[in-house]
C-alpha cells in the first residue's frame, strides 16, 4: 500500500534539521534508514504531515574512540556497526548484535539511532545497550543532553525523546582487560525480530579466577529492555565458572512478566530467558578466558 | 501521484550507468520509480511489506529493498538493477551460475537473489555455504527450496574469482 501524502524536508546541516524539528516537531517525523518508519507509513499506522530526512545531514555517521569511550553517530547503519574493526576489537557485543538484526538489506539501510528511537520491545540493540550501560546524546535547538539507555526507553515504542529532539550519538565503553561478550537471540524464521534476546558482558579478574563485573541485558521479555540485576549480583565476586553461571542464570526470570503472543507464550519466554542467559554467559566467559594470558 | 500536498521533488540519479532526472511525489517508492517510470520491470514486487527481497537493487554498492526506500532517498545515488548486470549481451557470472545450476524455477525471486548476491560476493568472495545461506536471509523463494540457489551462489563465487567479470 502507498503511504499517505506528506511534505518532505531534506536539511543539509544538523542546525537546519533541528530548526525544522523545532518548527514542525509535533506534526513531523524524522526519517533515517526508513526500515521501521516506511513500513508503518505504508500501513498508514503513521501519517506524518512532514517528513524530515536525515540522509543529507553530514557528520552523523561515524564510529570512533576517545578516552576509553566509543562514539557512534546516530546515522551509522547496522551493517557498518557489524563490520567495524574498532568495535570488533573493543566492543564486540555491539557488532555481534548488529550482525543479528534482520537481513543483509535491512542492515544496509537501518540505523542505530532509528532503532533506539523506534523502541520496538523486540529490537536487538537494546539488550546490548543495557548490558553496556550505553549513553545517548540528544540534541535540540535548546542544546544537548546525555541520557542513559535505562532512562531513555520507557516502554513499547515509547521513549524520553521530545518532539524537537534528535538522537545524535550513542556512547559505549571501549572494553579492555579480560573481558568477553556474547549475544544470544532466539527466533524461528530467518531475519525475524527476537523472541528473546540476551546480551552478556563478563569481566574477569586479571588471573581469570573471579567474575569482577557481569552485565546482562534482556530484550523481548518485558515492555522495555531491562538488565538482569539478580544474575549480575549473584555472579560478581564469585569464582568464575560454569556452575556459578548455571545457578545464577535462574535469576534471569525474576520479576519478569513477558507477553504471550502468536510467536511464544509467556512461560516459554521465561524458560528461554534462563537458557539463553546461561548460554550467553558461558560464551562470554570462554571468550574472556581466551584473553587471560 | 494525485493529492500530494507537498508538491513534487526533483531527483537525479544514475541508473545502470545512465543519468536520470525526474520530478516525483515524496511518497513514491524507488521500486515504483524503476518499474513504472523507467520501465525497468526486472525488479519485482513480491510482498510489498519489506520481507521478501524480490525488489532488491544495488544502491551505492549496497543491496537494498527498493520497496522500502523513497525515491528522494536515492537522490544522487548510483543504482544498479538486474537489467544493468550483463555487459554486451554477456550474462554476469552470477547470472550464468544460476543458469547452469538450475538456480531458479519460476524466476520471480531471481532478480532479487542475484542483486543480493552481487553485494554479498563483492564483500566476501570466498564464502562458506552457511555464509551464503545467511546472506540470502532476506530473500524468499517459494519454488526451489534454496538448495540450487545456494549451489549457484557458491559456483558464482568461483567464477568471479576466476576473473569472469563482476
Ligand atoms: C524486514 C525487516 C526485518 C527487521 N528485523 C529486525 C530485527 O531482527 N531486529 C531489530 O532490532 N530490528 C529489525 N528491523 C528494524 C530495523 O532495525 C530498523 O532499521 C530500525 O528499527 C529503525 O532504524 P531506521 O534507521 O530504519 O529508522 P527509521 O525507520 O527511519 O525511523 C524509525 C523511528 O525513529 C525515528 N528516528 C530515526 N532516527 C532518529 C534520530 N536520529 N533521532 C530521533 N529519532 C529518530 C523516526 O522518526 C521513526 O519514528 C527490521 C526491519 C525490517 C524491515
Ligand atoms: S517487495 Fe520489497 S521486500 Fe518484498
Ligand atoms: S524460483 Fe520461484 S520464487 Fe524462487
Amino acid at each position: 500500500m502507498y503511504p499517505a501524502s506528506f511534505q518532505v524536508f531534506i536539511p543539509a546541516s544538523l542546525e537546519e534539521a533541528l530548526e525544522l524539528l523545532a518548527k514542525y516537531g509535533e506534526e513531523a517525523k524524522v526519517l533515517a534508514g526508513g526500515h521501521s518508519l516506511i513500513p508503518l507509513m505504508r500501513l498508514r499506522l503513521a501519517k506524518p504531515k512532514y517528513v524530515i530526512y536525515l540522509g543529507k545531514v553530514p557528520g552523523l555517521s561515524y564510529i570512533r574512540e576517545e578516552n576509553g569511550t566509543i562514539r557512534i553517530g546516530a546515522m551509522t547503519t547496522h551493517g557498518e556497526i557489524a563490520a567495524s574493526s574498532l568495535l570488533k576489537a573493543r566492543n564486540p557485543l555491539l557488532s555481534e548484535t548488529a550482525s543479528r538484526i534482520g537481513d543483509l538489506q535491512v542492515r544496509n539501510m537501518g540505523t542505530i539511532g532509528g532503532s533506539i528511537a523506534h523502541a520496538d520491545p523486540a529490537a536487538d540493540y537494546p539488550a546490548a545497550l543495557q548490558a553496556l550501560e550505553a549513553q545517548l546524546v540528544v540534541r535540540s535547538v535548546e542544546g544537548e543532553r546525555v541520557v542513559g539507555i535505562d532512562d531513555f526507553i520507557l516502554g513499547p515504542y515509547l521513549t524520553d525523546l521530545q518532539p524537537n529532539e534528535l538522537i545524535v550519538e550513542v556512547r559505549v565503553p571501549s572494553l579492555t582487560g579480560a573481558f568477553g561478550t556474547a549475544y544470544e537471540k532466539l527466533n524461528f524464521r530467518a531475519g525475524d525480530f527476537a523472541i528473546v534476546g540476551v546480551a552478556a558482558l563478563v569481566q574477569l579478574s586479571p588471573d581469570g579466577s573471579k567474575f569482577e563485573k557481569v552485565r546482562v541485558g534482556l530484550t523481548g521479555v518485558s515492555d522495555k529492555p531491562v538488565r538482569a540485576r539478580g544474575v549480575e549480583e549473584a555472579l560478581e565476586g564469585a569464582e568464575a565458572g560454569e556452575e556459578a553461571i548455571a545457578e545464577a542464570a535462574e535469576k534471569a526470570k525474576e520479576g519478569l512478566n513477558p507477553p504471550s503472543d502468536i510467536r511464544a507464550s509467556s512461560e516459554y519466554r521465561l524458560e528461554m530467558t534462563v537458557a539463553l542467559t546461561r548460554r550467553a554467559l558461558e560464551k562470554a566467559l570462554a571468550r574472556a578466558r581466551d584473553k587471560v594470558a | 501521484m494525485e493529492g500530494d500536498g507537498g508538491g513534487l521533488i526533483e531527483v537525479t540519479m544514475r541508473v545502470n550507468g545512465r543519468e536520470v532526472k525526474a520530478r516525483v511525489p515524496p511518497r513514491m517508492l524507488l521500486v515504483h520509480f524503476l518499474r513504472d517510470v523507467l520501465g525497468l520491470t526486472g525488479t519485482h514486487v513480491g510482498c510489498d511489506t519489506s520481507n521478501c527481497g524480490a525488489c532488491t537493487v544495488i544502491m551505492n554498492g549496497k543491496a537494498v529493498k527498493s520497496c522500502t526506500v523513497y525515491v528522494f532517498m536515492a537522490d544522487g545515488a548510483d543504482i544498479l538493477t538486474v537489467e544493468g548486470l550483463s555487459e554486451d549481451g554477456k550474462l554476469h557470472p552470477i547470472q550464468e551460475a544460476f543458469w547452469d545450476n538450475h538456480g531458479l524455477q519460476c524466476g520471480f525471486c531471481t532478480p532479487g537473489m542475484v542483486m543480493t548476491l552481487y553485494d554479498f560476493l563483492g564483500r566476501n568472495p570466498d564464502p562458506t555455504e552457511e555464509e551464503v545461506r545467511e546472506a540470502i536471509e532476506g530473500n524468499l523463494c517459494r519454488c526451489t527450496g534454496y538448495v540450487n540457489i545456494v549451489r549457484s551462489a557458491l559456483d558464482a563465487a568461483q567464477r568471479m574469482k576466476g576473473g569472469g567479470g563482476g
